[in-house]
């Protein structure tokens, strides 16, 4: 891993891997919304910042203008597969990096089976899980949040609804911080961990296409863009990307809440007490600790304000500082449990709007339902060892509570 | 009270959905419709306003208040 030297001005040399940041980013988010508000930094191969809400309601809306072709915040080398690929089917990971005119067909794959009801569908899998995971270690009175549980509820409910092995999800699990926590800052590992889960899916598929089940796979595997079968490799990456999009983020999610919860007792006791505020809570945990940011490529020059990106500039969009912009959310530093107002863009907005949010908000709320359900009291045994991923998707990575 | 789902707007965040589940349903690609031709019932009204002020698209909208 690669050291870098202190920030000294975050307006022109920002950097979205600096331990404090990580740790809490609410105070750069402040001082960058009264002194620019779009940051830019040379690290990491350059990029432009924005930190207030209108700016990112406005970017995501200029299709093509900013390409989705590249999300990640750090780019991926180029290599002859990835090259071969995005000539194939125009996307690395479709939907996601998908721009018009693939985009909406992709998407419209997958969609169906994220919708309100269908994730209802997959709640007696999550809640039968999170009772076991918490049968686990509640008699021992400690645990670790984000590792005994927060991690395998995601990972265990996406690997239940692609279709494979619910025994393999610790290996799916570091599969995915390799790519997406430490291949940001190492591209080895980043080639490394793609190619691996790409492999896992290629052999996945295949058996599919030869014996067919009930799943996620052969569901992608039956359907047709244009009267034309999706190609095989557009399945293996579909798949890699729900397992990579899955994974950390509603861990990180869910992992936040509990911290939440821990670190301010007056909201743990009323939420214990007041179980009817869990729709309007999840949806407030959500806008304060958002986890992820994704990145644009201009394709042209866009001037905005006194601000010009140029071609193959990279813009991030900062949902969870967009989430914190005072000129939007009253009292926007406080978690308000019953906040009234909350148009909130953790998942992001416009066309590539999120599409596993009602997985992840049924995650969210049996999680946090059931974990309140049987240990309503609860608190962090040392909060300095408490540890942090940050950059693409931030949450934490080591919540030690005791009970 | 009456709430309308403007179709243009709605990118389908479900909010309205989640919040409101007894005055809004969502299609297979998650674009929002208002139940009952958007009334309101008076109970739900509180629920009627959380969609609208949670709505990160401004897509819905509370019709001839």
């Amino acid at each position: 891993m690669s050291k870098t030297p202190p920030v000294t001005d975050w307006t022109s040399d920002y950097d979205f891997f600096d331990p404090d940041y990580i740790k809490d980013p609410a105070p750069v988010w402040e001082e960058l919304r009264g002194k620019c508000p779009i940051a830019h930094t040379e690290r990491w191969g350059g990029s432009w910042m924005p930190t207030n809400y209108e700016d990112m309601q406005a970017f995501v809306r200029m299709v093509p203008e900013l390409s989705s072709r590249n999300v990640m915040l750090v780019s991926p080398p180029k290599s002859d597969e990835f090259d071969a690929e995005l000539a194939e089917y125009g996307s690395s990971a479709p939907p996601i990096t998908s721009d018009p005119p693939e985009h909406i067909p992709m998407r419209r794959l997958i969609l169906p089976l994220f919708t309100p009801k269908a994730v209802e569908g997959y709640r007696p899998f999550t809640e039968q899980l999170c009772h076991e995971l918490i049968d686990g270690f509640i008699d021992q009175g400690s645990c670790d949040a984000a590792l005994d549980y927060a991690v395998h509820i995601p990972a265990k409910t996406i690997a239940y609804i692609i279709g494979v092995d619910g025994d393999r999800t610790d290996e799916f699990v570091g599969w995915v911080r390799g790519l997406v926590e430490q291949g940001m800052q190492d591209p080895a590992k980043l080639i490394h961990y793609r190619h691996t889960i790409r492999e896992f899916f290629a052999e996945l598929v295949d058996a599919r296409k030869a014996k067919p089940k009930d799943d996620l796979i052969s569901n992608l595997l039956s359907q047709e863009i244009n009267g034309q079968p999706i190609a095989r490799k557009a399945v293996i990456a579909m798949c890699d990307l729900l397992l990579v999009a899955g994974i950390d983020t509603t861990w990180s999610s869910i992992g936040s809440a509990l911290w939440h919860f821990a670190m301010n007792p007056g909201d743990r006791r009323r939420m214990a007490a007041e179980p009817e505020l869990f729709p309007t809570a999840i949806e407030e945990l959500l806008r304060f600790y958002s986890p992820v940011t994704m990145a644009r490529v201009a394709t042209e020059e866009i001037h905005v304000g006194d601000v010009t990106f140029k071609p193959g500039d990279k813009v991030l969009l900062n949902f969870p500082a967009a989430n914190r912009d005072p000129e939007v959310f009253e009292d926007a530093d406080k978690v308000v449990l019953d906040r009234q107002k909350n148009r909130h863009i953790a998942f992001g907005i416009g066309s590539h709007r999120c599409a596993g949010s009602n997985l992840a908000r049924m995650e969210m709320d049996a999680a946090l339902r059931i974990w309140f359900e049987r240990i309503p009291e609860f608190e962090l045994t040392d909060p300095d060892a408490v540890t942090w991923a940050g950059g693409q998707v931030r949450g934490p990575r080591h919540l030690p509570f005791r009970f | 009270m009456r709430v309308r789902v403007i179709s243009d707007k709605c990118e389908g965040h479900n909010r309205c959905c989640a919040l409101a589940p007894e005055l809004f349903d969502v299609d297979d690609y998650g674009i929002a419709t208002a139940l009952n031709d958007g009334e309101v019932p008076a109970e739900l009204e509180a629920q009627a306003k959380l969609a609208v002020e949670n709505c990160p698209e401004y897509a819905i909208e509370v019709v001839g208040e």
